[in-house]
């Protein structure tokens, strides 16, 4: 046996989640002493794919071609499968994206596989039973899971787990599969990427701005706070609704859920739906003027304040520190 | 056009999540029920596109008699008719394999199911029933647009989007953006009681996973503050203590 994991690029390149998710797929080959495989699809060129050597891959399979530079679900999930079964690998692991949500269950299908999405931590492997800890309740709990299927697919959830260098090298071989024409029935017409701005679901650090800000004229200084910390924005749901900002940055429940390192709420309440998308956030800063606001029972450090006053303040700070440092 | 939407019976989203018998068994215990917010968006843009006689909207839900208050829900938003699947929903192989059985005998142009459901959260079943009805499915959609043979999607990704034509069937999870929620008006809510719910037997298939048993995320420490005249104490806290930045 071996394991797979299926290492997804964004206009080429790699991004940390990608190899989170390869140190992450590493240690389960440890855990069941065998190879670790990794299969890219699309245009990646070699530097990149034998850098995934770095991370603890010991063979990259590059699928690649002019009808497979962009992700078309059924056609990648039909390669992976086939890959899966060319290298006995009875374990693929992905990266919880929005990709990987969409591949993770068709694999499972294809591979008579159980599938743990949105997994968070390595799996548990005794007596005989495989089990996988991962989000449930949109993000109020964790479920342990048993795959009882000889096949598993995992999807790691981004920023749940430490990158890890091994400093190994990769051997690179081109792979070809099988792929029906009815594989491609969805075409791409075309595709939008901010490249100068932090992905909300990637980042590690999270500016976030509820209805407390009054309006969406207010949110220059949410952005520049988040410029200068490297940080993606992103908003309550009320903001979103009221066209503010995107539903692409509403977090929570029903919107997007986050496990940033670092989470600034600054004018949101803190309700129980918006603490459910990011209760998996490791430091959580809250900055509001009611000292009663639900949020700061759930945060690690606090300003009661106004924000027109304290988020200035707070640029300024960073800008002291950022000089200093 | 014939759309099939799934539904699922979640906890209302206020509810504190609980668990018992040793933390394997959700708590249900006071907990109301609704309709996924997720799925309403999904039957809110059904319901739009087949406005004015333009086709119908079967709803369908793999669950035991005590869903039927959610179903009924859907049909006073404005569903055609109803399907419950009587059986619990194991897992989403198990609501994708019933929902498949259903949808080979009775054939659909558009499959729309939610985003996730909020409590299991898989985003699952629109990719399982792709794959079992072998059509294509695309998750996380944030527009929707119907032409006769196909349909143009706006799929997220991370920072942006990718706009995709897609010929019929297929299958495609909602999100936010694809509709705005319909709310029952009182003509729904007289009419759903006499729309057609059908109840069919599951199949059976085997299943490949098990919840074990649950965790609540660890409680977070005496929160620290910090005067809101310095700001230089948090950055520097930031950076020592939490180490983030
Ligand atoms: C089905 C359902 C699903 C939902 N899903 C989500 C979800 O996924 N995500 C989500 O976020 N919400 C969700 N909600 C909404 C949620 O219940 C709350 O209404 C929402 O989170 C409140 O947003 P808010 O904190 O920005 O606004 P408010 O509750 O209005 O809070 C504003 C806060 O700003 C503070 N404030 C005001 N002025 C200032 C100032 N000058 N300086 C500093 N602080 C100030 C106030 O003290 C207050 O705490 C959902 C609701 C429902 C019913
Ligand atoms: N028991 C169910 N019956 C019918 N549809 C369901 C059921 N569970 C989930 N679904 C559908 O599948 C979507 C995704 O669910 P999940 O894969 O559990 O995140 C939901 O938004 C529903 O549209």
């Amino acid at each position: 046996m071996s394991v797979l994991i299926y290492t997804e690029n964004a206009g080429g390149k790699f991004k940390k989640s990608i190899f989170e998710a390869v140190t992450y797929a590493r240690a389960i080959a440890d855990q069941n002493n065998t190879n670790l495989v990794a299969i890219s699809i699309g245009d990646v060129d070699a530097a990149e794919l034998a850098a995934l050597g770095k991370y603890g891959a010991e063979k990259v399979l590059n699928v690649s071609g002019e009808k497979l530079k962009n992700f078309i679900n059924q056609a990648y999930a039909s390669i992976i499968a086939e890959a899966a079964k060319k290298q006995d690998a009875n374990i693929v692991v992905l990266s919880n994206t929005f990709s990987g949500r969409g591949l993770a269950p068709r694999l499972g299908v294809k591979l008579d596989a159980g599938v743990a999405d949105g997994a968070v931590a390595l799996p548990e492997q005794n007596n005989g039973k495989f089990t996988v800890k991962k989000t449930a309740f949109s993000g109020k709990a964790f479920a342990m899971v048993e795959l009882t299927s000889t096949n598993k697919v995992i999807a790691l959830v981004p920023n749940s787990y430490k990158v890890t260098e091994t400093g190994g090298t990769a051997q690179v071989e081109d792979f070809t599969a099988e792929t029906k024409e009815s594989d491609f029935k969805a075409m791409i017409k075309e595709i939008v990427r901010s490249t100068d701005k932090v992905s909300l679901p990637d980042a590690e650090i999270v500016v976030s701005g509820g209805r407390g800000l009054k309006g969406p004229e207010n949110w220059g200084m949410i952005q520049e706070l988040a410029e200068l910390l490297g940080a993606a924005t992103a908003c309550s749901k009320p903001v979103s609704d009221a066209g503010w900002r995107p539903h692409s940055e509403h977090v929570g429940q029903t919107g997007i859920a986050v496990s940033p390192n670092l989470y600034i709420a600054i004018g949101i309440s803190g309700a129980i739906q918006h603490l459910a998308g990011i209760s998996s956030s490791k430091v959580i800063v809250v900055i509001n003027k009611d000292p009663e606001a639900p949020f700061f029972k759930v945060a690690d450090y606090g300003i009661v304040g106004d924000a027109f006053e304290v988020v200035p303040k707070l640029i300024a700070a960073v800008k002291e520190y950022k000089a200093s440092a | 056009m014939k759309i099939l939407v799934c539904v699922s019976n979640v906890p209302d989203t206020t509810t504190k999540i609980t668990f018992t018998d040793n933390n394997t068994q959700f708590n249900t215990n006071g907990v109301q029920f609704i309709l996924n917010p997720y799925d309403e968006i999904a039957l809110s843009r059904a319901i739009e596109l087949t406005d004015n006689g333009k086709g119908s909207v079967t709803v369908i839900n793999v669950g035991e008699v005590t869903t039927e208050a959610t179903i009924r829900k859907a049909l006073a938003i404005g569903a055609t008719d109803a399907v419950r699947i009587n059986a619990k929903p194991h897992d989403a192989w198990y609501v994708a394999y019933q929902i498949a059985q259903y949808a080979k005998a009775n054939p659909f142009d558009l499959i729309l199911t939610g985003r996730e459901s909020i409590d299991y959260n898989g985003s699952k079943v629109a990719g399982m029933l792709g794959e079992l009805l072998d059509i294509p499915s695309v998750s996380i959609i944030k527009k929707l647009d119907a032409a006769d043979s196909d349909a143009t999607v706006e799929r997220e990704i991370e920072g942006g989007k990718e706009i995709l034509t897609i010929p019929y069937p297929f299958v495609a999870g909602t999100a936010e953006g694809v509709a705005e929620p319909k709310i029952p008006n009182m003509r729904g809510i007289m009419s759903a009681r006499t729309k057609p719910l059908a109840v069919v037997e599951p199949v059976e298939v085997k299943t490949f996973s098990e919840i074990i048993s649950y965790e609540t995320p660890a409680p977070r420490g005496q929160v620290k503050l910090v005067a809101a005249d310095d700001t230089a104490k948090l950055v520097e806290l930031l950076h020592t203590e939490a180490r983030v930045i």
